[in-house]
């Protein structure tokens, strides 16, 4: 969504994106300087999406920020909530000194992330996210099982400065650390816990297909004792699971339990048409 | 022996440097000169000979204007065996050494292909190398000075990881890290090292490495992590804790862990409410030493409190759900260990005796508490039945040994 400055803009009260706040970040706001320079401009939070380290983030709705309701609570939360939240509606005009500035703008970052762990959870967030997702914007997950699934962001805790973002991975379901340190300073919160569970209770089909394929640690061919009597004792647990969710009817849970049955029914159909077989073993 | 011409670095630091190869360890030229540890990779490597020179930075060309001419009946006859044989073998994948179109192409085409032949041959060497004496030393220095990084699994609280591959042939796939924490293979972050074979590392080396050197506390220190923050249920295993179930077994334990010198036994509640799959009675004596391996040592970023529990609006999601968790058995371990003790679970079933002591001797004290889940019973029945004349390696040593 870029905005020319000299087209109408629909809130009458475009504030062009002041340039000395430029220089209070340097370095990140290089990009942006170099569309000032020339003849547009664009919204804060288109900035604050575009800028490094931020991709993770998709951009809230206007409509959404400016429904009171939709920030309940969070004026406590944030310091300089009202020209924070100026700032990041594009409607900030206040004259302030740069430690003022900075203060503020510092502010509508973390608004903005916290009012994103709310709006991802929303019809219009999930789709943004899921877009997201498909295009593997939030990287792929490094296990060898699975395949380079991607991920999703995701918070360990809902409120602010507990941890970082996490990565889940849909398919192992577990949590990574993001591959770069950019991303590693971003707060959890701004995603929340729930996000992840709610994208796949909305969109079913996207529940990856979970396989019990799994690494087994080997010397020279033979399995080591100690990694493998782990392993046949998870094992055990997963079956027991598999029996708990056999007896309320949902029985395929894994791959190999879809392929299994495939396996099966091409056996009985084998053993249906054993003149074919033989066909086979003739030629 | 390889004295190198002009150049003041060896073929082997100089691959070793390059971009992409920081896991590899240099391969000393004792190993690579003696012939034994080169068996078989004749047959897999094209142009071997010229390969193992280069590597070895022993320079040909001198004697090579001389004898050019010779060469040519060299290759044919008396040169190399394995020429021949790779001729027959894969015979469009070894054109260079045609008779005259030889000689042109030899300059160009050769170097690259020597190159590349070089670099084969090196992974292999690298490949028994590492499971080797000196060079496992080697790889453990690189170890401690974390060249291979950590494991991306939030739980596992970046512990240290190992380069691995899933395949001993070449040209399958590409290297892997290998977590002792979690006991998974993971991607390498930085895709320089796409282009690295895993075979070069191999299958092996993984597992090898942390049976040579038990001593090396798999778990990562403290909790850098700060996850202790988020859920005090993340907490890492408070030393305290695992050394108060430890303490009865401590006195026969060889390696005794550090952690055990830290305890203050009054803190070592690991708050029990929090950790719903705790049970909040204390675990019988844990034995420290289990499978051949320090039970502390075995997968130690798996089990309750390091698997991710879904939650929507602080609620979990149920297993019955659609979406519902079903990956937590591949990061489950057992609260007592105990339960991973299979061979004396088999006896106290079915009576005999254990040929191997463990050495933390949990045996009678241990042995009462472990309940058998009747599935478990089941299933060991079961295979008993299949296995009616194979002979219990226990009762060699005579029954009645055992008290359960």
């Amino acid at each position: 969504m870029v905005y020319y400055a000299d087209e109408e803009h629909p809130r009458k009260r475009l504030k062009l994106w002041d340039k000395s706040a430029a220089n209070l970040v340097p370095g990140s706001m290089e990009d942006f300087n170099s569309e000032t320079d020339s003849d547009y401009t664009s919204y804060w939070r288109d900035w604050f999406i575009s800028s490094r380290g931020n991709e993770y983030f998709c951009e809230i709705d206007e409509d959404y920020l400016t429904d009171r309701f939709n920030l309940t609570g969070l004026n406590t939360d944030v310091q300089y909530y009202q020209y924070a939240l100026d700032l990041v509606t594009d409607v900030f005009d206040l004259d302030c000194d740069d430690d003022m500035r900075e203060q503020i703008e510092k502010s509508a970052r973390h608004l903005y992330g916290l009012v994103h762990a709310r709006y991802i959870t929303t019809t219009r967030g999930l789709a943004k996210m899921l877009e997201k997702y498909k295009k593997g914007d939030f990287g792929k997950c490094p296990r060898v099982m699975c395949n380079a699934h991607p991920l999703l962001p995701t918070g360990m805790a809902d409120l602010a400065h507990v941890q970082s973002v996490k990565l889940y991975c849909g398919k192992c379901e577990d949590l990574y650390n993001p591959k770069s340190s950019r991303h590693a300073n971003i707060d959890g919160a701004y995603f929340g816990t729930s996000f992840q569970n709610i994208l796949f209770q909305v969109y079913p089909a996207l529940i990856p297909e979970k396989t019990i394929e799994r690494y087994q640690p080997r010397i020279f061919g033979f399995k080591v004792h100690a990694a493998a009597a782990l392993e046949r004792w998870q094992s055990g647990k997963r079956e027991e699971m598999q029996e708990r969710l056999k007896d309320v009817g949902m029985e395929k849970c894994f791959k190999e339990d879809v392929e299994l049955e495939d396996d099966m029914e091409e056996d009985e159909e084998e053993v249906a048409g054993l003149d074919g077989a033989d066909d086979v073993l003739a030629e | 022996m390889s004295t190198s011409s002009g150049t003041p670095e060896s073929w082997i630091s100089s691959f070793c440097g390059l971009l992409g190869h920081e896991y590899f360890a240099e391969v000393s030229e004792d190993f690579i000169e003696d012939d034994f540890n080169l068996t078989g990779l004749q047959n897999q490597v094209p142009m071997y000979k010229e390969a193992l020179e280069m590597i070895l930075d022993v320079e040909p060309e001198e004697d090579e204007e001389e004898e050019e001419e010779e060469e040519d009946e060299e290759d044919d006859d008396e040169d190399e065996d394995n020429d021949v044989e790779m001729r027959d073998e894969n015979g469009n994948s070894v054109p260079y050494r045609r008779g005259a179109e030889r000689r042109h192409m030899k300059v160009a085409n050769d170097i690259t292909e020597i190159e590349s032949s070089a670099e084969l041959l090196y992974g292999l060497i690298h490949q028994r190398y590492i499971t080797s004496r000196p060079g496992i030393q080697q790889m453990a220095d690189k170890y401690e000075l974390q060249h291979f990084g950590s494991c991306p699994r939030v739980f596992c609280n970046q512990a240290r990881v190992l380069p691995v591959g899933c395949n001993d042939i070449p040209g399958q796939e590409t290297v892997k890290l290998f977590c002792p924490s979690c006991l998974d293979v993971y991607t390498p972050p930085n895709s320089r090292f796409q282009s690295v074979d895993g075979a070069f590392f191999g299958t092996t080396f993984g597992c090898l490495f942390f049976m040579t050197f038990p001593e090396f506390d798999v778990s990562a220190k403290g909790d850098p992590l700060n996850l202790a923050a988020t859920h005090p249920a993340y907490a890492p295993p408070s030393p305290t804790s695992q050394a108060a179930t430890n303490s009865a077994a401590a006195e026969t334990t060889k390696h005794s862990r550090s952690s055990s010198l830290t305890s203050t036994p009054v803190t070592a509640t690991l708050n029990p409410t929090t950790l719903s799959s705790i049970t909040p009675e204390p675990l019988p004596v844990q034995p420290s030493h289990l499978n051949g391996i320090a039970t502390s040592n075995l997968a130690p970023g798996l089990g309750p409190g390091r698997i991710h529990e879904p939650r929507i609006y602080g609620f979990r999601v149920s297993e019955r759900s659609k979406t519902g968790p079903r990956m937590k058995w591949l990061r489950m371990r057992p609260a007592d260990m105990n339960e991973l003790d299979e061979s004396r679970k088999w006896h106290e079933l079915y009576g005999g005796t254990e040929d191997d002591v463990q050495i933390g001797g949990g045996g009678e004290n241990g042995g009462a508490q472990v309940e058998v889940p009747s599935g478990r019973r089941k299933k060991a029945a079961r295979s008993r039945k299949r296995g009616v004349g194979v002979t219990d390696p226990g009762a060699v040593n005579g029954g009645g040994v055992e008290a359960i």
